[in-house]
């Protein structure tokens, strides 16, 4: 599998999930796990370009897949993502926990609907749960990511 | 000091390594560390028979199983932590239990693997042999004394107290108009995303133990664990590094891993890790708030309250390793911001077989402001009064204060509300909520509400200003994503006219900082806020009295200014801080960046010896803040909601705040609070409920079935903000961490009873209740 651009060889334990392959084996711990039942959207990585959630897949299952992580969104030199970016302007995280994971939604989100309307702003962001910011910071953060994003 | 920080909407500067995916949280640390899983009961109350764990070492790659007899505290019961008089039978458990367990969850063997998945595996064979014994759930069951928790508990009953301003029996019997009520708010639970963890390695050669917590209080995790294993406290270092949210649970302590883990570590030679996952978090971490009150109040025809009596049942769990706190907050909170003349409240702090209680975000005010609104609402039902009205005829005036409610507080004083203005809360609210929507099925709820912040005893900060001329400061308490590196830093740069940017903050590692308490009620904002401007103050003299005799200058006439220090009225004549660090230090060696300047040797000798009697080597300085007293913060909450006659569907139309935290150190970081705080508040009103069965099953320990909400359920929240400083601390600030939880309920209740016609006297809420609710009214 391909992970933010670099292919890496499967995990030998075949029941390896692949959450715990990112963090544990490949260092890269950006990807949160937050409930192990798929339901809080910490894990969540950019599958092919489309949002997954980690905890529910199988490392083995990525094999001949493109797996984008938070760390592979902006170089470590460069200049945050939009998105991120955005995120920061808003006051969209507090602790950082849930945070690579709704950066990641919502990059799949604006990949889908560059312009997205407040319904999908809502679908968008309703399958990722945050206790400490109330959502409201986050709603913002995605139009400003909208103005931020390259047209 | 010109103030530039303070009070700016500054952005954050814990946000990029966060946003990056480079936070550094407990459970990222690797390190080869062995990794461990818990065994624990799945009866809520059973006799322990046996344990055999021989099938689970056999497991390839276990490396150790612990029991009860194998940890040399195994016989001790875990500490009290906050003992009080009343708590006559306070009880803990053990590390790992051997005899008894008392609730879901509790620990009974703990499996060292050489990786998680091995260790999950072998737990499985670890087989324990239990006799189910009777369970009490319910707080009333538990009063009720059916059976006990505790075989030497009479009664179930850990804790009595009793306490009354003025005569309410006379008061009650005056009065032209009484009502009884009967409310009940059940337990909840506090979810931060991130669950508990526990990393430690001991360094024999470096006779060292080193612990990373994702704990509220790695000094006091620090001091326990060094008195356990019997080594002085300089060679145990705990690091709370970025902690996923903690909102109270993770002040707890001790967990049973918080022992397990370095433990281990220090047996097995070897780094060993504990990573909670999220089906044991729901049953082996502490909750809070069930309470069940019965209210007598008396009242005038105008619906002022004469006389107020409060006697409540508090849910304590299986132990009370956290005292009575919760009851003594719930107990000085219920009046609120309101006169009650004679007031009488009593609790009884009862054991249940369910996980233990200590505080979640609200700490005992939740329930009490439930108490309290409901109250007053029924008072406007009963004489036919505006529910507004009804409050505004009962808050303490704006010139009341301070105001002295004759009930002892959580650190043993009697409260005393230092400073505030409540019908400038309520008025304010109510000219923000607006006119009422067009609409069936429409209900509004307003409460204001108190919260006691920033209890004591102390925090204290280290401030030092490096040769570099950047600054670091660094404070005992942790931090959950408040902010702390972006608000200290505001308040230190504007002590030392320096860049925000040039202030770098370290909370939570006793490696920098080793003195301290905790973040948890609403007390970091004023406790280590203090106390960096304290350390930052002091700095900024000695910068003076070292450039001082440089610039030729009396020190009183310097000032600090864009990172130099220059005389008043004469901008040009001053020298920069970095220089002046350098010059705090009159060492022997010159290694370049400026340090010649400062050995003994340099052209300009002074008389006498380099470092003068008293004076310190450095521009650094550790100050400490300890408050005579808790500043009392409080806000004014309203909604309109809308609830669906047929589904039950709650929606909440407006939700607004307006909040008085006194001095704001930086509005955006408040502002995130109090929404946060909200939407914990809503999620524990109407959505989240832990459904615990007779057997004391929680029959949904998980996120699929523990309906914490998502953004679709919370509404957008407009808030605006009063500033009233608080006296007792020189900053002028009050708490805001837990603020925005507190009146959520309150105001859910009043909007949903008034929307759907059916009295409420119970949280949480849901639609299933609220058809339950309907269904009762029409029979």
């Amino acid at each position: 599998m391909k992970v933010n651009g670099v292919a890496h060889p499967a995990p030998g334990d075949p029941r390896r999930l692949l959450s715990d392959h990112l963090r544990h084996d490949l260092g890269l711990t950006g990807t949160h796990v937050g409930c192990e039942h798929g339901v809080c959207g910490c894990c969540t990585v950019l599958f092919d370009g489309a949002p997954i959630r980690s905890c529910l897949m199988l490392a083995v299952q990525a094999e001949g897949h493109e797996v984008t992580t938070i760390e592979g969104l902006a170089a470590p030199d460069a200049p945050l993502h939009p998105v991120q970016q955005a995120f920061h302007e808003c006051h969209a995280l507090q602790c950082g926990f849930c945070t690579p994971g709704f950066v990641l939604s919502v990059v799949g989100l604006l990949n889908q609907h560059p312009s997205p309307t407040a319904q999908e702003v809502e679908e968008g962001i309703s399958g990722n749960l945050c206790r400490c910011t109330g959502y409201a910071s986050i709603r913002r953060a995605v139009l400003r990511a909208v103005e931020l994003s390259p047209k | 000091m010109t103030t530039r920080w303070f009070g700016a909407r500054v952005q954050r500067v814990e946000d990029d390594r966060l946003l990056r995916g480079n936070g550094h949280f407990t459970d990222d640390i690797g390190e080869g560390a062995l990794e461990s899983y818990l065994v624990r009961s799945p009866f809520a109350h059973a006799r322990i028979k046996s344990i055999d764990v021989s099938a689970a070492l056999a497991v390839p790659g276990v490396v150790a199983v612990y029991v009860s007899a194998d940890l040399p505290f195994g016989d001790k019961d875990l500490p009290i932590l906050i003992p009080h008089p009343n708590l006559t039978h306070g009880r803990t458990q053990r590390c790992l239990a051997s005899e008894v367990v008392r609730y879901v969850g509790e620990a009974v063997a703990f499996v060292v693997a050489e990786n998680r998945y091995i260790a999950e595996d072998a737990a499985d064979l670890v087989e324990v042999d239990y006799e189910p014994l009777p369970v009490v759930i319910t707080p009333e069951a538990s009063a009720r004394a059916e059976h006990l928790v505790h075989d030497d508990v009479p009664g179930n009953v850990a804790a009595e107290l009793l306490q009354e301003v003025g005569d309410v029996e006379a008061a009650l019997a005056a009065a032209p108009h009484r009502k009884r009520l009967l409310l009940r708010f059940e337990r909840g639970a506090a979810c931060p995303m991130e669950g508990r963890a526990v990393w430690a390695r001991w360094s024999q050669p470096e006779h060292r133990l080193t612990v990373y917590d994702s704990t509220q209080s790695p000094t006091s995790i620090r001091g326990g664990l060094a008195v356990l294993f019997g080594l002085p406290e300089s060679d145990v270092d705990v690091i709370a590094p970025d902690v996923g949210g903690g909102f109270g649970p993770k002040i707890m302590l001790f967990y049973s891993d918080e022992l397990l883990v370095p433990f281990a570590a220090m047996q097995l030679g070897r780094p060993v890790k504990w990573t909670e996952d999220r089906q044991e978090h729901f049953t082996a971490v502490n909750q809070e708030r069930g309470q069940v009150h019965e209210v007598e109040v008396g009242f005038d025809d105008d619906g002022r309250v004469l006389a107020l009596s409060d006697d409540f049942i508090h849910d304590g769990g299986a132990y009370t390793p956290y005292g009575i706190i919760l009851p003594i907050i719930t107990a000085a909170q219920v009046p609120g911001p309101y006169r009650i003349p004679n007031y009488r409240v009593r609790f009884r702090d009862v054991y249940t077989n369910a996980t233990a209680t200590s505080p979640y975000r609200g700490a005992g005010r939740p329930h009490a402001c439930f108490v309290m609104e409901r109250t007053l609402d029924a008072i406007a039902a009963e004489l036919s009064l505006d529910r507004v009205d009804v409050r505004r005829r009962n808050l303490i005036a704006s010139d009341q204060f301070p105001y002295n409610l004759g009930i002892i507080w959580q650190d043993g004083n009697i409260v005393v509300y230092d400073s505030g203005n409540y019908p400038a809360l309520v008025e304010r609210a109510v000219e923000m909520l607006g006119p009422r929507p067009e609409g069936d099925h429409i209900g509004m709820g307003l409460s204001p509400y108190v919260e006691g912040t920033g209890v004591g005893p102390y925090e204290g900060a280290h401030v030092q200003v490096l040769v570099s001329g950047k600054v670091v400061a660094a404070t005992g308490i942790p931090n959950q994503g408040q902010a702390h590196a972006t608000v200290w830093a505001q308040i230190v740069a504007d002590q030392l006219g320096v860049d925000v940017a040039d202030v770098e903050v370290t909370s939570g590692d006793t490696r920098r900082f080793q003195w301290g308490v905790g973040t948890f009620a609403s007390r970091a904002a004023i406790m280590a806020g203090n106390a960096m401007a304290v350390a930052a103050g002091m700095v900024a003299d000695k910068a003076k009295h070292v450039a001082a005799e440089h610039l030729e200058a009396n020190p009183e006439d310097l000032e600090l200014v864009d990172g130099r220090v220059r005389v008043k009225g004469s901008p040009d004549r001053g020298i920069p801080l970095a220089a002046v660090a350098v010059l705090a230090n009159p060492m022997r060696y010159a290694f370049g960046g400026g340090t010649e300047a400062a050995t003994q040797f340099t052209p300009k000798a002074r008389p006498g010896p380099p470092l003068a009697e008293g004076e310190q080597p450095g521009l650094e300085a550790t100050g400490y803040f300890s408050p005579v007293g808790s500043a009392w913060a409080a806000g004014c909450h309203a909604a309109y909601v809308r609830v669906d006659p047929k589904t039950f569907r709650l929606e909440v139309l407006k939700y607004v705040v307006v909040h008085d935290c006194g001095r704001l150190i930086n509005p955006m970081v408040v502002e995130g609070q109090i929404e946060g705080g909200v939407a914990q508040g809503i999620g524990g009103a109407f959505y989240e409920r832990l459904a615990y069965d007779v057997d004391g099953q929680l029959r949904n320990a998980s996120f699929m079935e523990f309906l914490m909400p998502y953004a679709t359920e919370i509404p957008a929240i407009e808030i605006d903000h009063i500033e009233t400083p608080s006296p007792l601390n020189p900053l002028g600030i009050k708490g805001a961490g837990e603020a925005g939880v507190i009146p959520v309920g309150a105001v859910l209740a009043s909007a949903i009873e008034e929307a759907l016609g059916v009295p409420i006297s119970e949280m949480p809420l849901s639609p299933l209740k609220l058809y339950e609710l309907s269904q009762a009214r029409t029979r």
